[in-house]
């Protein structure tokens, strides 16, 4: 045997010879990332299940239609992308305005022009940096990212796709990926500034 | 540069997506401006931390639940 692990190319190829293993083998080998994609967009499991689901018995249906353009993942991502954006916009919940998110953004204009100095909060211990709280406090900021740039967040900074792919999933230029990834970064920053410098001034 | 215009480049800089003249411009300013050292390390630690959070092991009872209604549907087509 040339190679032990099959390809995902090879896989696609035994599913459509009607192999049910190489479908077995091909879901287990994406479910994790799916699943925190969904989980990361969605905030909650039962949502993140659904999407998961919905997902895979997209990637079923439509497999005789993927051509090998772009390459498995990217098109699982596209497929797993809009099954959590068209499950985000069923919701009521109303998200943050463009123009109030890019104020909470652009605060910190202000503040770096300000005469009080800034906390560094980065040289801080990672245990500190990294317990259950402050995970928690990440997982919120992420929540209250508008969506357009949530999703441009997780797919590059949480699942470590090249701004390139990202680019291709979401069917938008690179310079587009990479503006709404700063603003979407600077928000985030200014949250965690406030969680971790609460007393220090 | 001034601040603002520092501050519009920095995910690029941290990324080290710029290029070497620019990047030496933003050092340059960094020198004297402690406020956008502070911004500059501290966006950089936050897009580290986002990045070293594990992923969640999917739950068992999910991943399950998947493999069944793929088994399923898998079947029928």
């Amino acid at each position: 045997m040339e190679h032990l692990v099959p390809t995902d190319d090879e896989l696609i190829a035994e599913i459509r010879q009607g192999k049910a293993e190489a479908l077995e083998t091909l879901v287990s080998r994406y479910e994790t990332r799916v699943y925190n994609l969904a989980y990361k967009m969605l905030g909650n499991q039962q949502d993140a299940e659904d999407v998961l689901q919905d997902t895979f018995l997209n990637v079923v249906r439509s497999l005789d239609s993927f051509k090998s353009r772009s390459s498995f993942s990217t098109w699982l991502y596209r497929v797993a992308t809009n099954a959590a954006l068209t499950r985000l916009r069923q919701r009521t919940r109303r998200d943050k305005s463009e123009s109030e998110f890019l104020d909470e953004v652009y605060s910190i204009k202000d503040a770096a022009h300000a005469e009080s100095r800034m906390v560094d909060w980065s040289d801080r211990p990672a245990q500190q940096l990294l317990d259950d709280e402050a995970k928690r406090v990440m997982e919120e900021a992420i929540d209250e990212l508008p969506e357009i740039y949530r999703v441009v967040f997780v797919l590059r900074d949480v699942q470590g796709l090249p701004a390139a792919e990202v680019a291709e999933v979401l069917g938008l230029s690179v310079p587009a990926v990479k503006s709404r990834l700063h603003r979407a970064r600077l928000f985030l920053r200014n949250r965690l500034s406030d969680y971790f410098t609460v007393g220090a001034e | 540069m001034d601040c603002r215009e520092i501050l519009e480049g920095l995910s690029e800089y941290i990324d080290n997506e710029l290029a070497d003249k620019t990047c030496r411009e933003i050092e340059e300013h960094l020198k004297d401006c402690y406020n956008c050292q502070v911004v500059v390390n501290t966006l950089r630690q936050t897009v580290i931390l986002y990045r070293e959070v594990p992923d969640d092991e999917i739950p068992g009872d999910v991943s399950m639940r998947l493999h069944k209604i793929i088994k399923l549907t898998g079947g029928n087509d």
